[in-house]
């Protein structure tokens, strides 16, 4: 039972980067514009806020006030991630420039300004940085007494605040993508900015929204990335962001299919690395190195399902397209 | 409109050229600036040490080429997949299946270095296929899956190679568990031939691999500036509506372009791998190589010539870079990269800029030869009016 509980909380715990980097993603490209630097977001949310967080260790403001500090550390994330994204903003709604190319070079650009970044403050050859344990949420946090059930043991194994606010997200952007007036505008943007312009909506502004929202989101993933990756951060979020963008095509651009896919890819991810005490698992004897057929699995399912739906399969229309006022 | 259309059309190639080196320049500024920032006693030796190193000794030189033979073969992969207005991101899978399949041949199999490489390029066209398939049958996103099949290319390679025993370096003697065999022990032959220029440049990174990689750019320049298929190639790039409209088959072409590119990719992992100064590591990691190939086409705007100069270019600053240290992380040299790519973005509006400021001049020039003209010709009508009268 206690496997269970390891399982579904580790599933949780790698499903909510996917989640809200995948929204993120979403916000993006229903805007019209193709986010492939959604993994040098991450990482720059990931830097800064575990930065901030190394701050805020040292400063004695995390350990007397862990969750503020959390929160605050969430806050930076959020928004270093978010001022990232208008490198992206700028090139592909100002310049018109192309998309994809812009996104690389940002991808390119996080991984190693974070490698110098971490130099430069923690020294030569110093190129983690530690995440305190004060961020995690235990029992003792809520004020409840330990005791070792299945709850607990699902709740508690690796609970971040990060988590709980992944959920509140969830809830607001789906509200904001079809319940509110910039939702909609918003969605007009990535299907057709000509007719949205022609109805006085300023499509360069909604993009630079859509992207912006992309970086919060990002970067708020990142550093849910990098607490669920492990106890430091390494100028690296191991091709979430990429993962992302698959799950975001895999979820249709919706929200509530994105929320379905980041959760199947997740469980499918963990029981990869959960296959050797989980006992109906086929062990495959006789193969060494077996552990690499279950690590392939996630991605292998994924293409299948890629392929099973593609025929539903519906991109944003004007995505990837800059948008030429002079060319309506 | 049409006559001012044509002129333009027919400078892209120096300004493509000019857009280049003004992204490469401003690239090298802000290198430049964020080293003074970090340590500004050791920046200027430091520096200089980035845009020399490469030129300094044949040893140095000789690793720049060593480096940039892959990085060509890398390049030309996403070069030629851009041409047909595919983005393979995937190059980084082809890259890994070609190594695996050319170290298979070469340490399991005792094959010649031709064989091996051959094996190498069979193995990153057969990675290609699948997104170039899953794109034109199922319309699937090449980049997802490109995305997919480098990871599952990565975990297999690891898999088959942890079930060749003889593969690994530990049976071959060596002391690490997790790497391939030392093809200097295992099988010589398979050695991509030196041809005495290892002792020529004092190097033993010096083979002629960077030979191999500037035949096959110029093969990819003849495939696509020469062939109908090239043509093709570049008109479902252009406008895929349009060039099916014309009777071309979009599907096979981009499952093609995506064999081709693939095949590159492969190509480059071969040249690495079988010049035995690298063994291949059995990491969780994609390998960087095949990512190295974006801004390596991208600085080269996707043209097959272009690229064996951009592949230069990116090796001499790693080159440089490397002679930083340790005053310096070397992830100065990829932010100095990714400040050209991201210049290089928006190359088109630079180029614009360059096209429009050129056209100007030209335009005020065709204006000053037409005023002349007429001038001129009025001038003579006046004198034929007047020679007229006086005959009268």
């Amino acid at each position: 039972m206690s496997i269970l509980a390891d399982i579904f909380s580790a599933t949780i715990l790698f499903m909510i980067p996917l989640l809200l980097v995948a929204l993120g993603g979403m916000f993006s490209e229903r805007s019209g514009v193709v986010n492939i630097a959604l993994e040098g977001i991450m990482i720059i949310g990931a830097l800064c806020s575990c930065l901030f967080l190394r701050f805020m260790d040292s400063s004695g403001f995390g350990p007397a006030h862990p969750q503020w500090g959390m929160f605050f550390a969430i806050l930076v994330a959020a928004f270093s991630g978010a001022l990232f994204a208008l490198l992206l903003a700028f090139a592909s709604v100002n310049l018109k420039a192309d998309q994809t190319i812009g996104g690389t070079a940002l991808n390119m650009l996080a991984p190693a300004f974070a490698i110098v970044l971490t130099w430069a403050i923690q020294g030569q050859g110093q190129t983690t940085i530690l995440i305190p344990t004060w961020s995690r949420i235990t029992q003792e946090t809520i004020g409840i007494a330990v005791k070792e059930n299945f709850f607990q043991a699902f709740l508690f194994k690796s609970f971040y605040q990060t988590t709980i606010w992944a959920v509140f997200i969830f809830i607001i952007t789906a509200v904001v993508l079809y319940k509110t007036r910039f939702g909609l505008r918003l969605r007009a943007c990535g299907e057709h900015p000509q007719a949205a312009d022609s109805v006085g909506v300023n499509v360069y502004r909604m993009r630079y929204a859509g992207v912006f929202i992309s970086g919060l989101l990002g970067g708020i993933g990142g550093l849910a990335y990098t607490l669920a990756a492990g106890s430091a951060f390494q100028s690296t979020v191991a091709g979430y962001g990429f993962l992302a963008l698959a799950v975001m095509i895999f979820g249709n651009w919706k929200p509530l299919n994105i929320l379905g896919a980041s959760l199947f890819f997740a469980l499918f991810k963990i029981l990869g690395s959960y296959s050797g005490s989980i006992p109906f698992l086929p062990k495959f004897e006789n193969i060494k190195a077996s552990e690499y057929i279950y690590l392939m699995l996630p991605y292998v399912v994924t293409m299948i399902i890629l392929v099973l739906t593609s025929k539903k399969s519906r991109a944003p229309k004007a995505e990837g397209i800059p948008y030429d006022k002079g060319r309506r | 409109m049409g006559e001012q259309k044509r002129r333009s059309l027919r400078l892209p190639l120096n300004t493509n050229i000019l857009a280049s080196l003004i992204s490469i320049g401003v690239g090298l500024i802000v290198g430049l600036i964020l080293i003074y920032v970090l340590n500004a006693k050791a920046a200027g030796g430091a520096f200089i040490s980035l845009i020399t190193t490469g030129f300094r000794s044949s040893d140095k030189f000789a690793k720049v080429l060593y480096q940039a033979a892959p990085l060509i073969m890398t390049g030309l992969s996403v070069g030629f997949a851009f041409k047909t207005g595919l983005f393979n991101i995937g190059a980084t899978g082809q890259y890994t299946i070609g190594s695996a399949l050319a170290l298979i041949g070469a340490i399991q199999f005792q094959l010649p270095w031709y064989v091996c490489l051959l094996l190498a390029m069979i193995g990153g066209a057969f990675w290609g296929i699948f997104p170039g398939l899953f794109k034109a049958l199922f319309n699937v996103n090449e980049v997802i899956t490109s995305i997919m099949f480098n990871w599952i290319g990565m975990f297999s390679v690891n898999l088959i190679i942890n079930n060749m025993p003889m593969m690994l370096a530990k049976y071959w003697g060596g002391a690490q568990m997790d790497r391939t065999a030392n093809l200097m022990q295992a099988n010589p032959n398979a050695l991509i031939p030196r041809m005495g220029l290892d002792v020529l440049m004092k190097s033993n990174y010096m083979n002629i691999s960077i030979f191999i990689a500037i035949v096959f750019a110029l093969v990819a320049w003849v495939l696509l500036s020469k062939t109908t298929f090239g043509y093709e190639l570049k008109a479902c790039g252009y406008n895929r509506n349009a060039s099916v409209y014309a009777g071309i088959n979009a599907k096979r072409n981009i499952v093609l372009s995506m064999v081709i590119s693939g095949a590159f990719a492969g190509v480059g992992g071969g040249l690495y791998y079988l010049a035995g100064n690298g063994q291949y590591t059995l990491v969780k990691a994609l390998l960087t190589a095949g990512f190295n190939g974006i801004p390596v086409a991208l600085l080269a705007t996707s043209s097959p010539i272009g690229t064996i100069f951009s592949a230069f270019f990116v090796s001499y600053i790693q080159v440089g870079g490397d002679a930083m240290q340790p005053d310096f992380v070397r992830e100065i040299i990829d932010i100095i990269i990714s400040v050209i790519i991201y210049l290089a973005a928006f190359a088109l509006l630079t180029r614009e800029l360059l096209a429009r400021g050129k056209q100007h001049r030209e335009d005020a020039a065709l204006d000053a030869a037409e005023a002349a003209e007429e001038a001129a010709a009025e001038a003579v009508a006046e004198a034929v009016v007047e020679v007229k009268e006086e005959v009268k």
